[in-house]
């Protein structure tokens, strides 16, 4: 193929630009799996799973219940944020007036926009004293996941927003041709036509409550147990680095690094996960 | 031609990559004009204000502060990395190869909410309600309801002296909320009636000065302030400490006489610790 000589330019430019971008990410695994090598080596994987509890102090490494924590806060912030999200975008698109929807859009932009450390101390000195007096102690998994819930809200519903609008208006026009309904065309056609956006939004969301540390940190109680109950403190492998990483040394600081190991392997998985479910094109 | 450029100029990303981490590691100042010091966090904020004072009236050296645990501070020192370490306790009996350099006082006093009518904690009572042995507050004579227990996270000294204080082991402690610092510690005892906790004297007097919801229990009947904590009647203290191995240089003892002088008295108060007399 032959370029302008500007095009080649450029062409290198851009290859130098992605190469440094790809090179970070490859650095970043590459330096945990460095941190991390010596430990794995001295105790094995195994150890992080079979050990009688975490004290890493008292060389005992289990980190199990974060995984478990860090799964159950995920999981049940995404089922509460998705049908909200996709059901209030909906309303967005098709049922609100265009005044309405105008404001709602930039009200939901702006909760987007909150740093999570102000929604940690929303909840730390509101929700949590409420749930406390529900059911004591108060910083729970529940907390955890009503905090994550509206700050991944947005995510979920302003991607499905610009999926909907990017729809081809013949759609609609088609629809209302057969003499469907309004909520018929939208089930029927503007959904599964948008199907790849809410995928995506959804994945983009799960993404940001596996890695959210300050909020959970601050309203989960950090108790590294496998709850029982939603009313039960959980400690997640964020909030496990970010307490512990300032002060620990040597083996400690090891095991701290395989947490965020295993944080990145279940981000690597599910974002495999999302490439098989997205529709192909 | 794409795919093979590419694979030619990753190698070149990764040497620029390395090249930055490996400028990023601190080195300790062979240099007489700067002093790093490292390590605790509830000594970091005091040590920064001292830095500053002593920077302003000697003009060319430059004194850096970076906060990490006492354990750290040690670690860093040993390994000559840091100039001077900060611990927020004494040296124990593993290390005689440091020296040491007290600065401030401080101690540690448990907390409840300020509408809680308990009055006092006897040390066995802390370490049934630690150890889960006592679970309501009736049985201390409050009222009917379960204690929340806050508990420091792993590796931080406030938990180190607590445990070592009242013979306890990490793993008998049953909490039910973990906190990082003093401050999210006071903000859960604030939001929590039923809960109890343990932070530094001075933050926690500081709190209550300022109308904050909390108050501070006595311990074996002594009451928790800093006139306690200055005449040593109060029982869980420590002394804030600054770290050499073995002999300071002289730019580094001119820093060390200056943070143990009367000159700095009024900035250990100002951060709500006790003075050395």
């Amino acid at each position: 193929m032959s370029l302008y000589r500007s095009d080649r330019n450029l062409v290198f430019v851009l290859q130098i630009l992605s190469a440094i971008s790809g090179a970070v990410l490859l650095l970043i695994v590459g330096f945990l799996l460095l941190e991390t090598l010596p430990i794995l080596q001295e105790i094995g994987w195994w150890r992080f799973f079979s050990d009688p509890a975490w004290y890493p102090t008292s060389q005992q490494f289990n980190i199990t219940p974060m995984v478990v924590g860090t799964l159950l806060v995920t999981f049940g912030a995404v089922s509460l944020a998705t049908p909200l999200g996709i059901l209030s975008a909906i309303f967005c698109q098709y049922y609100a007036p265009t005044a309405l929807a105008t404001i709602y859009r930039r009200l939901i932009e702006l909760l987007a926009g909150i740093p999570s450390v102000v929604y940690g101390f929303w909840g730390l000195v509101v929700l949590v004293p409420i749930i406390g007096r529900l059911h004591p102690p108060g910083p729970s998994l529940l907390a955890g996941i009503l905090i994550l819930a509206v700050m991944i809200l947005p995510t979920v519903m302003l991607v499905t927003d610009s999926s909907l609008t990017a729809i081809p208006d013949h759609y609609w026009t088609g629809s209302q041709a057969l003499g469907l309904g309004t909520w018929a065309t939208v089930r029927g056609v503007c959904l599964p036509a948008a199907r790849s956006g809410l995928i995506t939004g959804v994945m983009l969301a799960t993404a940001r409550a596996l890695g959210e540390t300050l909020a959970v940190l601050m309203v989960c109680g950090n108790i590294v147990q496998v709850p029982q109950q939603v009313f039960d403190p959980v400690r997640t492998l964020t909030a496990n680095i970010a307490l512990e990483m300032a002060y620990a040394l040597e083996q400690h600081r090891a095991a701290l690094f395989v947490s965020g190991l295993v944080l990145m392997i279940g981000v690597t998985l599910l974002v495999l996960l999302s490439e098989l479910i997205q529709p192909q094109s | 031609m794409n795919r093979g450029t590419f694979l030619r100029l990753m190698p070149l990303g990764f040497a620029l990559a390395l090249g930055i981490q490996a400028c990023d590691s601190t080195n300790a100042s062979n240099a007489s004009n700067k002093i790093i010091l490292t390590g605790s966090s509830t000594v970091a904020p005091l040590a920064s204000e001292i830095a500053k004072r002593y920077e302003k009236e000697n003009p060319g050296i430059r004194v850096d502060v970076q906060s990490g645990g006492s354990s750290r501070g040690i670690a860093d020192v040993r390994q000559q990395v840091a100039d001077i370490g900060m611990v927020s306790r004494s040296l124990n009996d593993q290390e005689t190869d440091l020296k040491a350099f007290p600065i401030a006082k401080d101690g540690i006093a448990m907390i409840v909410h300020k509408d809680n009518p308990v009055g006092q904690l006897t040390e066995e009572q802390v370490i049934g309600i630690y150890t889960d042995k006592i679970n309501n507050w009736r049985q201390l004579g409050g009222q009917d309801a379960p204690i929340t227990v806050v508990n420091k996270a792993e590796g931080r000294s406030t938990l180190e002296l607590f445990l070592k204080h009242f013979k306890l082991e990490s793993p008998k402690i049953k909490a039910d909320v973990v906190i990082g610092d003093n401050e999210q510690g006071i903000k859960t005892v604030a939001g929590n009636p039923n809960s109890v906790g343990y932070v530094s004297v001075g933050t926690a007097a500081s709190q209550v000065q300022n109308g904050g919801p909390i108050k501070l229990l006595p311990l074996n009947g002594v009451s928790a302030s800093l006139e306690t904590v200055k005449d040593e009647t109060f029982p869980l203290s420590r002394s804030l400490t600054l770290i050499t191995k073995g002999t300071p240089n002289e730019s580094q003892q001119k820093f060390l006489d200056f943070a143990q002088s009367q000159q700095v008295h009024d900035i250990v108060e100002e951060q709500y610790f006790v003075p050395l007399s």
